[in-house]
């Protein structure tokens, strides 16, 4: 983890060590990245030149919605790294409150 | 290691965003803040769903008339884009680069201004061609209200991220404002996580019907 403090007693070799390290963790964020970018242009493709049913297509443009989150959740936002746990606990906990908002809006409400 | 202390490129933490009490503290605090906006969105969100299409006659415009996909695709790439230069702001901040720090903020900053004009386009469009305003229908409301809370969070972070860029324009990085610039960066892939849904629920699902 680039996150970690590295003592080799030697600054210089500790600088390299740690921008090979970030250069690394750089390179990852950029592969996130382009997964996003493909994950949008498939579900704007899908609903802009495909004839496909509503059925298929909200749940499939949903499902890739969810995948670029956890994109963004873990290598943007760092929630990979160490030291997450309450961080998660949080947004995990608003996940939940929402997703039963949700629900509870799209199910029981008639007008 | 304090606030003030000065820092070289040798000397500057792997992590300086979690170096002091305080930061701790903010990155904390703000992670339950980012639980709370969670609900709060999803609130919106909720509401939305339940008044889609929701419209006193067949005079008012609905979601598959109003939306228009290139527009759409325009707005979030430059929202995802700029997600991706405030990683690279990020970047510069862990290897004690100022200066590319503050370009690549000024980049984000530059690029969340054309997502927001453009949304301002937007409105402006379906309020004078479609009139489907704030008070015209229940959809209108519910559209408004969800989009426009998103447009302001975007109006909020680019004037925060411009203030920490010109508050901190001379004093350079320590351990005082790393934590403020990655707080800040966390909040705006907050917002393009919250466009990812933005445009799959109400624009993608919405010309879907």
């Amino acid at each position: 983890m680039a996150s970690e403090q590295t003592h080799s007693g030697n600054p210089k070799v500790d600088i390299e060590y740690r921008r090979k390290k970030s250069a690394e963790e750089m390179r990852y964020q950029i592969v996130s990245f382009t997964m996003m970018i493909f994950l949008t242009l498939v579900a704007f493709i899908a609903v802009g030149y495909g004839d496909f049913t509503a059925w298929f297509i909200v749940p499939f443009i949903l499902l890739l919605a969810i995948v670029q989150v956890v994109f963004q959740l873990y290598y943007f936002m760092h929630m990979s790294h160490k030291g997450h746990e309450a961080p998660a606990l949080f947004l995990y906990s608003g996940l939940f409150v929402g997703l039963v908002t949700v629900l509870a809006f799209v199910t029981i409400i008639w007008w | 290691m304090h606030v003030e202390e000065k820092f070289t490129a040798e000397t500057w933490p792997a992590a300086p965003e979690k170096q002091t009490l305080e930061a701790k503290n903010k990155f904390l605090g703000f992670w339950l803040f980012l639980g709370g906006e969670t609900v709060l969105f999803a609130s919106l969100f909720a509401t939305y769903l339940a008044l889609k299409d929701k419209v006193p006659n067949a005079e008012h415009a609905l979601a598959k008339d109003l939306f228009e996909l290139p527009l759409v695709f325009i707005a979030t790439m430059l929202l995802l884009t700029s997600s991706l230069t405030s990683v690279y702001a990020m970047y510069h901040m862990k290897n004690f680069n100022f200066k590319k720090m503050q370009l690549w903020l000024g980049l984000t900053v530059l690029l969340g201004f054309a997502f927001l004009l453009l949304e301002i386009y937007e409105f402006n469009h379906y309020v004078h061609q479609y009139h489907h305003t704030f008070t015209s229908s229940a959809f209108g409301s519910a559209f408004y209200t969800l989009v426009g809370f998103h447009g302001g969070h975007v109006a909020f972070g680019l004037l925060w991220i411009t203030t920490l860029m010109f508050r901190n324009g001379k004093r350079g990085l320590d351990l005082y404002n790393a934590p403020k610039f990655y707080v800040a960066s966390l909040y705006w892939h907050f917002i393009d996580v919250v466009w990812v849904f933005i445009f799959t629920v109400v624009y993608l699902m919405g010309m879907v019907g």
